[in-house]
């Protein structure tokens, strides 16, 4: 009964105590619950946000460049499919093997084999390995039938940049390659689109114009499982291809001009008068801008850097040249509008000048006798610009100079290679060289040689403005957003005034005070190249339709010396390095004229013999191409 | 009264069968095939490794419950210390030529199977203990002598299982015992006094901490002081159930399991898996079966003549009550990190062995429930 009793308290204890443990049970699940809701409803967002954070991972793939054509629509900066070998470790069965075959397949070096092998260990193994950038077709089909056999390889067509005309433009476009890393750091959008294996604009237009070429990155989402590796592709995304952005220039002029430079140094511009498109623009030598695209090999960098005729330097920008005689239309223009001459007035040349004790030569030794300004100009009579220099003096030169362009950038911050070149007078002396003005240095300003120094561009800007009847151009070589026929252009500067599209006012673009003195300078060119006796005559098309004015130029690169002017050698007996720069200035058609043009031959000799006979090459071509430049002009509209 | 006690003592066949707990064993049925769906999303929605394994374990072990329900309570009472020596003496084995496996050695080869015999103490301590509360006078349970016994009953597998090392199990087992400690009567003070000295001498437990084991407190702390290393399993399992919201993402769905973001999926974070895959709905009604489950056990515990089925019974449905509380507390990040597996879902042989042997009792102790033991 006792045992009973106990047995029954017992009971008792137990039951109560498991109501106590029942109750916590209940509040223990009902806590459970509430954390779930809690993570499951509550934070559901966020941890939907989190998940899908660890399983999509985005791969930006290489944005396509926008393509830069020429004034007729044709590519000269265009995007080429490339083949290229890309290996997947994760897939090699053999990767001493595979490396060996395909050594011998492709002729790989064994600095190239090395990197692969220093990739491979730096690289997840299904992050693929790029053995070669660039495959030839051949190649491409010799891996193809071979592919069997080697396993884990992947041949793969990507897109490269590609210039078909190979050195044709490279001064003007440039040339794409690796950025650094200061050129990710500094530009915004490229650090944003960057991805291995992008290309940027390293020079030229390309680089100038990397924001709007750029295009976006394709972007392709992978699900990747928790060691990254990828599972599924679940989109992907087009990049837009860059602004295509067409430029003022002509391929076959452009292409022209580098026949006819070939193996000289030295530069050719040629603008439209009326609209300031630059039609080309050559800087020769030139390279080949595709090299650069899948790194440049040691020795053909060597070969580029180390050619005595610098490829490297745009000369059109960034040569700074004495203008030698190209200059005189200005003198001249600048002494008529200051009324310093008239047409009538006339000096004696004797073939030299002296002035206080020193003596100025005249190219031509005999002399020219009495000269006036349209025989001066003819001839290029040296002792005729150096009395109307003098009598003008160097401020006042100055003056019309600048307004035509000289010492000053013509495209403005286009090129940053640009330069601006140097129109000296009194005030700048003073101050960058701390001396005072000497006369003499007059005299020789006045026949473009001492302080003065001017690019090819500069000269060719001078000229059209000249030849325009003396009104301001704004050079360009993209063809903005809304491209004015050259006929508007036309009516619009000889109304004096110029509608400015990137300030949006009208400007003043009248350069002269009396329009009938730029006459007489277009007069006196065109008898320096139709009439007998002029500098450039033997260079004349007398087809009026091709008929062209123009000025010769000898630029001297050093001070000839008495014994040299005694002994008059001819051009292959001088050293390379002391010849003089044979420049020419023109523009044409004499009637109704169009276009301008400055060429310069470095170390070529005289003006007349080096330079002017390839005006008359151009000057057929451009002009045929005329026609065809109109009809074209207003064929697309792009904006950049 | 004696007759009763005689024909309960004859109890047929067919009597046994009509009198298992259908509730019970419906429940145990669904969560059965549950978990084998679920360990088909473990292995990727094919049927592999784990779901067959998973399988023929349900198969030999949910015959082997019925098996043992058919045995009389009082049996399972008359073998209740043999039980439990026997356990300590694999645990023996164990420590001697147990099988190692990433730096514990809890295992011993039986050929066909690999036993984790603290596993299988998580059951016999309950054994043990209702027996010894059974046997054992009201009056003497707060005496010295049933003190001392009862805990060198805990502490003696204790110190065998923490040695493996094995924090999880050895958490468990002095749970289910100290339960049985609290339904047998011994005063609350006791309790409350261990408790208190438990707190004092915590930071004293935790330098004798395993650096890993520290590191797991440290991680469960703060989970964002290493999201890559320690902290990384808890975080991933959160992020895994946080996005499966109210429906979850779907059966074969849950993308933080099947791209292997979730570590130890089969095992114990199944129920990440779970949560992730069914949602907020799916999750609460899991927790509502293994509720049911536990209920149908305590109710039988309280119909049961006998104080050893009482106690077995009440312990057990703590027991089952507290490897899934602790499971959860792990995955939902709040507890630390400490191997536990949650019954009948994680894969894992031992463990289910040892719960199905508890459900067998269970169902024992309800067909013979009128059975009184002396």
């Amino acid at each position: 009964m006792i045992k009973s009793n106990s047995g029954i308290r017992k009971t008792d204890v137990i039951n109560r105590r498991m109501f106590i443990i029942g109750a916590a049970k209940i509040v223990v699940f009902v806590g459970i619950v509430a954390r779930l809701f809690s993570l499951q409803i509550n934070e559901n967002k966020k941890y939907l946000t989190l998940s899908d954070k660890n399983r999509i991972r985005e791969w930006k793939l290489p944005p396509t460049r926008g393509n830069i054509v020429d004034y007729f629509g044709n590519v000269i900066a265009g995007n080429l499919k490339v083949y290229q070998l890309h290996i997947i470790p994760e897939q090699v069965e053999n990767f001493n093997y595979l490396l060996v075959r395909l050594k011998n397949l492709l002729n790989l070096s064994e600095k190239r084999i090395a990197k692969i092998n220093k990739l491979k260990v730096e690289l997840k193994p299904w992050d693929s390995i790029i053995v070669s950038e660039n495959l030839s077709w051949s190649q491409f089909v010799k891996i193809n039938n071979y592919l069997y056999d080697l396993v884990g390889v992947k041949p793969v067509m990507t897109i490269s940049r590609n210039y078909p005309f190979n050195d044709v433009y490279t001064h003007v476009l440039g040339y794409v390659s690796q950025p650094n890393e200061q050129e990710i750091l500094e530009n915004e959008i490229i650090q944003e689109r960057f991805v291995p294996g992008m290309k940027i604009g390293k020079l030229g237009l390309e680089k100038r114009l990397e924001n709007h070429l750029i295009g976006t990155n394709a972007i392709q989402r992978y699900e990747v499982n928790a060691y990254g590796k990828r599972i599924n592709q679940l989109e992907h995304q087009k990049g837009e291809q860059g602004s295509k952005i067409r430029l003022t220039v002509d391929t076959e002029i452009q292409k022209a001009c580098g026949k006819l430079l070939n193996e000289k140094a030295g530069s050719i511009s040629v603008m439209d008068i009326y609209t300031g498109d630059i039609i080309a623009m050559y800087s020769s030598p030139s390279y080949n801008p595709n090299l650069f695209l899948f790194g440049i090999s040691q020795d053909e960098w060597q070969l580029i850097r180390n050619n005595p005729l610098k490829p490297l330097i745009n000369k059109t920008l960034s040569g700074l040249y004495s203008p030698g005689s190209t200059i005189k239309p200005i003198v001249a223009l600048s002494a008529l509008e200051n009324k310093v001459i008239d047409t009538k007035f006339k000096v004696k040349c004797t073939g030299k000048m002296e002035l206080y004790g020193q003596t100025f030569h005249c190219w031509k030794e005999k002399g020219h006798g009495w000269v006036s300004l349209k025989n001066a100009m003819k001839q290029s009579c040296d002792t005729y610009f150096y009395e109307v220099a003098r009598l003008l003096g160097v401020d006042r030169l100055n003056i019309t100079a600048e307004k035509f362009g000289l010492g000053k950038k013509v495209l403005g911050d286009y090129f940053d290679n640009e330069k601006k070149g140097l129109f000296p007078n009194t005030k700048w002396k003073k101050n960058n060289l701390g001396k005072g003005w000497v006369l003499g240095e007059t005299l020789i300003t006045g026949i473009g040689q001492g302080y003065i120094q001017s690019t090819p561009l500069q000269l060719c800007m001078m000229t059209a403005q000249i030849a325009n009847g003396g009104f301001a151009v704004k050079p360009k070589i993209i063809v903005d957003s809304n491209p004015i026929s050259y006929e508007d252009a036309k009516q619009s500067m000889e109304s004096g005034l110029l509608f400015d599209t990137d300030s949006e006012e009208l400007l003043d673009k009248k350069l002269f005070k009396n329009q009938r003195n730029i006459k007489i300078i277009q007069e006196a060119m065109f008898a320096s190249t139709n009439e007998r006796f002029g500098t450039s005559y033997k260079s004349r098309i007398d087809d009026p339709k091709y008929q062209f004015a123009g000025k010769t130029g000898t630029a001297q690169v050093k001070r000839i010396s008495k014994r040299e002017r005694e002994l008059d050698l001819e051009l292959e007996q001088i050293p390379y390095k002391d010849r003089d720069h044979a420049l020419y200035v023109a523009y044409g058609p004499y009637v109704n004229p169009r276009y301008a043009l400055s060429i310069i031959v470095e170390h070529g000799g005289s003006g007349s013999k080096a330079a002017a006979p390839i005006a008359k090459e151009l000057f057929k071509l451009i002009i045929d191409r005329h026609d065809l430049r109109n009809k074209q002009s207003n064929f697309e509209r792009i904006t950049v | 009264m004696f007759q009763h006690d005689r024909l309960s003592n004859e109890i047929t066949l067919f009597q046994k069968i009509k009198n298992l707990d259908y509730i019970l064993l419906i429940s145990v049925i669904l969560l059965s095939v549950l978990s084998i769906f679920v360990m088909y999303s473990t292995d990727g929605g094919e049927v592999l490794f784990h779901t067959k394994n998973h399988f023929v374990k349900l198969a030999v072990f949910f015959p082997l419950m019925i098996f043992v329900a058919f045995f009389n309570i009082k049996f399972w009472h008359n073998f209740s210390y043999i039980i439990y020596f026997i356990i300590i003496l694999l645990l023996i084995y164990v420590s001697f030529f147990g099988i190692k496996s990433s730096g514990s050695q809890r295992w011993m080869d039986l050929y066909l199977f690999v036993l984790q015999p603290s596993e299988l103490m998580k059951i016999a301590i309950i054994m043990c203990l209702a027996k010894y509360f059974h046997r054992i006078k009201i009056e003497n349970v707060n005496s010295f002598t049933s003190i001392t016994i009862v805990l060198s009953i805990i502490i003696i597998p204790i110190i065998f299982v923490i040695s493996q090392p094995d924090l999880g199990t050895s958490i468990l087992i002095a749970l289910s015992g100290l339960i049985i400690l609290w339904l047998g009567g011994m005063k609350i003070k006791y309790f409350i006094y261990s408790f208190i000295t438990f707190l004092i001498s915590l930071p004293f437990i935790i330098s004798f901490l395993k650096p890993y084991q520290k590191l797991r407190i440290l991680t469960f702390l703060d989970p964002d002081r290493d999201p890559l290393g320690a902290g990384y399993q808890i975080i991933q399992s959160k992020i895994a159930i946080g996005s499966g919201g109210l429906n979850g993402k779907g059966f074969l769905k849950g993308t933080q399991s099947y791209l292997d973001f979730l570590p130890e999926k089969h095992t114990d974070f199944i129920f990440t898996l779970f949560s992730e895959e069914f949602g907020f709905i799916g999750s609460v009604g899991l927790l509502i079966l293994y509720s049911i489950i536990i209920f149908r056990i305590v109710r039988i515990g309280a119909i049961s003549r006998s104080n050893f089925a009482r106690l077995f019974c009440f312990g057990y449905a703590f027991a089952i009550f507290i490897y899934i509380v602790v499971n959860l507390s792990m995955v939902l990040g709040l507890l630390p990190i400490v191997g536990s597996p949650l019954p009948i879902m994680s894969y894992g042989g031992s463990s289910m062995l040892a719960t199905m042997i508890g459900f067998g009792i269970v169902l024992s102790a309800k067909i013979n429930h009128k059975q009184m033991i002396a």
